[in-house]
């Protein structure tokens, strides 16, 4: 076992935590958060520059042949200074797919300029009656000679108000809640019959609720088996909740370290507050569960390329859930201990705070992984 | 010991409900529905509506306009209240300068100030916090110097909660302070909108309203008549009204109208083909809750029973402030839960996109984080309790 990192790596993470202290900084994350589109396309392009949107793809899709774990550690300095750019939805969740599933004529076309940072995507699956539940899709794919013509409504789509490409998961055969008959069609935007409304999300993050109201796709825009579709996005949506605990890393640690430098600095009493003891043992246990976090953050991105599905699953759940409450006992905490100018928005805590929370909930809140942990056969094995 | 439900109360129950029924505006009805945020209009015009009714103030002797009614009325028409899902009133004028008059004013004061805080005509806000002088509120700074028949008023208070909105402000200011820091503190009474040198500055809090402000004092002139107390005598009422404060800002109330909320949500929310609210770990969620809850409200009719016997709140209510800010934003992680995606936009989304019963959550959610904050952070109020129940000096 060994958890260094390679030369390569190292070097990636030193480029990206320097671009984040010198020209992405929180301060601009506040003023992008007021503007229509939330994130700046030539910073996206730089970023295909320097390579960071390409790190985890193979080299014969124009990636630099590297895998998950190269993606989670952008992916964590972004969170440290909250980098609006849509990584997670764009990189991870749709280029996923598109490099898994596409055709090579889907890969050139969709995914080759989105690596460059010339293109965003992004992905429309939740919808809202399926909460968590990726197999309840009632958006409906109806066969119409060669093309496929898609009706229904999906929410919090992330950078769904800007992405080029939306991959959209629409049903072709079956119930609403089967898991087979479900397909992935990639829907260029603007396209006839495609509307999609605006969100804000309370991270000052954008993202859309789309309606597609007939909207057609030709046979070459479908991605793989259009009744199949349910293993991969499952894959997808796995990554990308690895993902979150990996830029969820980020603001983790972002807040824990803000954390201890108030508590020594501010003081009350005549003293720094760092030094009531009741505070020290608040620190140590936050320091614990930033701990814990960034161990199962790292099982689940090493676990995140496997082929054995249900070690990805085990590793990814235990990850998401330990985010969703070892996280919030540090933000929280985090809050508490700035006492009132930690619930202004003025203060950086705040926001760091909001974008955990709904990484907390997107993927799969705690409850849905720890009920899919004790349901895979893998709890039950060899119990003696 | 009796809480038995005597006809009368059960009559009482059904009048106050009726009363509101008919009494509530249909906006703010329907704002209560969507759980919806109350901007300081909204809790202003509840406000009047009670005022008229003689029911803003049933905690207040009946002289000063009260309603007379005991405990086990008052709690009804709280219940009541919550069942509806009415604004929460603005605390500081009805429920802590009103009464620290009621107690410590002159004659003058009291018919000066207590009809315009119970109309509403005159809304009020806490000048206790400063920059520097938080938890440790005993060294604040803010400088009060007599001339002639005026205080002279130098400094800046902050967190000011309805700075933004109010006409007066009731502030602990220093007029000495040569001795320990508790003496020298006066209770002082200041005409905001009126007071040349006076100005206020609101900030946005996380959940994106503007909640509080900062308050400055350039050489305000306050006149000596609007002291309460003696001289040097604000502190030991400042302490009394905190723990008055902290009797009710446990947020039961509040707490009870959220947890409706979060049942009424899961009951909307599918999860397969069945609801949230058939969710056996999610039901058993909110179980844990309420009977905490439960645990809670009683505590705190044991303390407000004991109140109207004259018996002055002590370390219990502490632990109503404690324990009740912690139920109370766990319910609000618990509507967020049961909300799950719907949860997480923000009120200033389109309208289109964001039904209303999804624009405020988020943000009140946000905002909540502050209760486990304000009113003496928890932390420091364990400090309280563990003091009194160790019996440590300064108990
Ligand atoms: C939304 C909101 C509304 C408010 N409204 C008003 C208002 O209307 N009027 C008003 O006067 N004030 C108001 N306040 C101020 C509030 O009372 C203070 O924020 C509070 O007393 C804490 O002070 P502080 O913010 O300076 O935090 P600090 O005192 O700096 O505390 C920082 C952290 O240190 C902890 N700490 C401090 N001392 C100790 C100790 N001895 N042992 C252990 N832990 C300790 C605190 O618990 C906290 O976690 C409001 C605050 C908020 C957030």
């Amino acid at each position: 076992m060994n958890f260094d990192l390679t030369e390569e790596q190292q070097m990636v993470v030193d480029s990206v935590a320097r671009f984040v202290a010198n020209d992405s900084p929180v301060e601009r994350f506040r003023k992008l958060r007021d503007t229509e589109r939330g994130w700046e396309p030539e910073v996206w392009r730089a970023m295909g520059e320097m390579g960071w949107l390409a790190a985890g793809f193979p080299e014969e899709q124009g990636g630099f042949g590297g895998c998950f774990v190269d993606m989670a550690l952008v992916l964590e300095q972004l969170g440290r200074g909250l980098v609006p750019e849509p990584y997670l939805p764009s990189v991870v969740l749709a280029g996923g797919l598109l490099s898994r599933l596409g055709s090579e004529e889907q890969r050139e076309r969709w995914l080759a300029p989105m690596l460059e940072g010339a293109t965003s995507l992004a992905l429309a699956y939740a919808e809202r009656q399926s909460r968590y539940d990726l197999h309840d899709c009632r958006t409906t794919a109806v066969r119409e000679g060669a093309d496929f013509v898609l009706h229904g409504e999906k929410v919090w789509v992330l950078n769904g108000h800007a992405a080029d490409l939306v991959l959209v998961t629409a049903r072709t055969a079956g119930g609403p809640r089967d898991r087979g008959g479900i397909g992935l069609f990639a829907v260029e935007a603007p396209s006839a019959g495609l509307r999609r409304l605006p969100v804000h999300g309370m991270d000052g993050h954008h993202t859309a609720l789309l309606k597609l109201e007939g909207v057609r796709v030709p046979r070459e825009a479908v991605l793989g088996d259009p009744e199949g579709g349910l293993p991969h996005l499952e894959w997808a949506i796995d990554r990308g909740a690895a993902a979150a605990c990996a830029e969820g890393q980020g603001e983790i640690q972002e807040l824990f370290e803000r954390t201890i430098a108030y508590l020594k600095e501010r003081e009350q009493f005549g003293v720094p507050i760092g030094t009531f003891q009741a505070l020290q043992h608040r620190a140590a246990d936050m320091f614990a569960e930033v701990e814990l976090c960034r161990s199962c953050m790292i099982l689940a991105a090493l676990r995140a390329d496997s082929d054995d599905e249900e070690l990805r699953m085990r590793e990814i759940s235990a990850a998401k859930a330990q985010l969703t409450r070892g996280g919030w006992f540090v933000q929280e905490n985090a809050i508490q201990l700035h006492g009132g100018i930690g619930v202004t928005d003025e203060q950086d805590e705040g926001l760091f705070f909001k974008r955990l929370r709904v990484l907390q909930a997107l993927f799969g809140d705690e409850a849905w992984h720890v009920d899919r942990f004790q349901r895979l056969p893998s709890f039950d094995a060899e119990i003696r | 010991m009796d809480m038995s439900v005597t006809p009368e109360l059960a009559a009482f129950r059904e009048e106050v409900r009726a009363w509101i029924e008919k009494a509530m505006p249909e906006d703010i009805a329907e704002k209560a529905r969507n759980n919806a945020y109350f901007p300081h209009e909204d809790v202003m015009r509840w406000h009047r509506i009670l005022f008229e009714k003689g029911w803003v103030a049933p905690h207040w002797p009946k002289e000063y306009g009260g309603t007379g009614w005991d405990i086990g009325r008052r709690a009804i028409f709280s219940e009541e209240l919550v069942r509806a899902g009415a604004p929460a009133l603005s605390p500081f004028g009805i429920g802590m300068v009103g009464p620290l008059l009621i107690e410590y004013g002159t004659e003058e004061q009291k018919q000066r100030f207590l009809p315009k805080i119970l109309s509403g005509e005159e809304v009020w806000c806490q000048g206790y916090s400063e920059p520097n002088a938080g938890s440790d509120l005993a060294s604040l700074k803010l400088r009060a110097v007599r001339d002639g028949d005026h205080y002279v008023l130098n400094g800046q208070k902050t967190w000011t909660t309805d700075a933004q909105y109010a006409d007066w402000i009731f502030l602990l200011a220093r007029t000495d302070d040569s001795g320990r820091k508790q003496e020298g503190i006066t209770f002082l009474l200041a005409d905001l909108r009126n007071t040349p040198g006076i100005t206020v500055k609101p900030f946005l809090t996380t959940g994106g309203t503007d909640a509080f402000s900062e308050t400055w004092f350039a050489n305000a002139r306050v006149p000596v008549s609007n002291r309460v107390g003696p001289e040097g005598g604000g502190w030991a009422m400042a302490k009394a009204l905190l723990g008055h404060e902290r009797t009710l800002i446990g947020g039961v109330a509040e707490s009870a109208k959220w947890l409706r909320h979060v049942k009424f949500v899961a009951q909307r929310t599918a999860v397969g083909d069945r609801t949230l609210l058939d969710d056996e770990d999610f039901r058993r969620r909110i179980a844990r809750l309420e009977m905490r809850l439960r645990a809670l409200e009683m505590a705190q009719n044991r303390t407000l029973a004991a109140a109207q016997l004259g018996r002055a709140p002590g370390p219990e209510s502490s632990i109503l402030k404690l324990v009740g800010t912690e139920i109370y934003q766990e319910i609000t992680e618990l509507c967020m839960d049961a909300m799950g995606h719907d949860a997480l936009g923000w009120f200033d989304s389109p309208p289109e996109a964001l039904p209303p019963w999804e624009q405020w959550i988020a943000s009140q959610f946000n905002y909540l984080r502050a209760a486990t904050i304000y009113g003496g952070s928890n932390e420091i109020q364990r400090n309280i309790i563990a003091k009194h129940i160790l019996r440590l000096p300064g108990a």
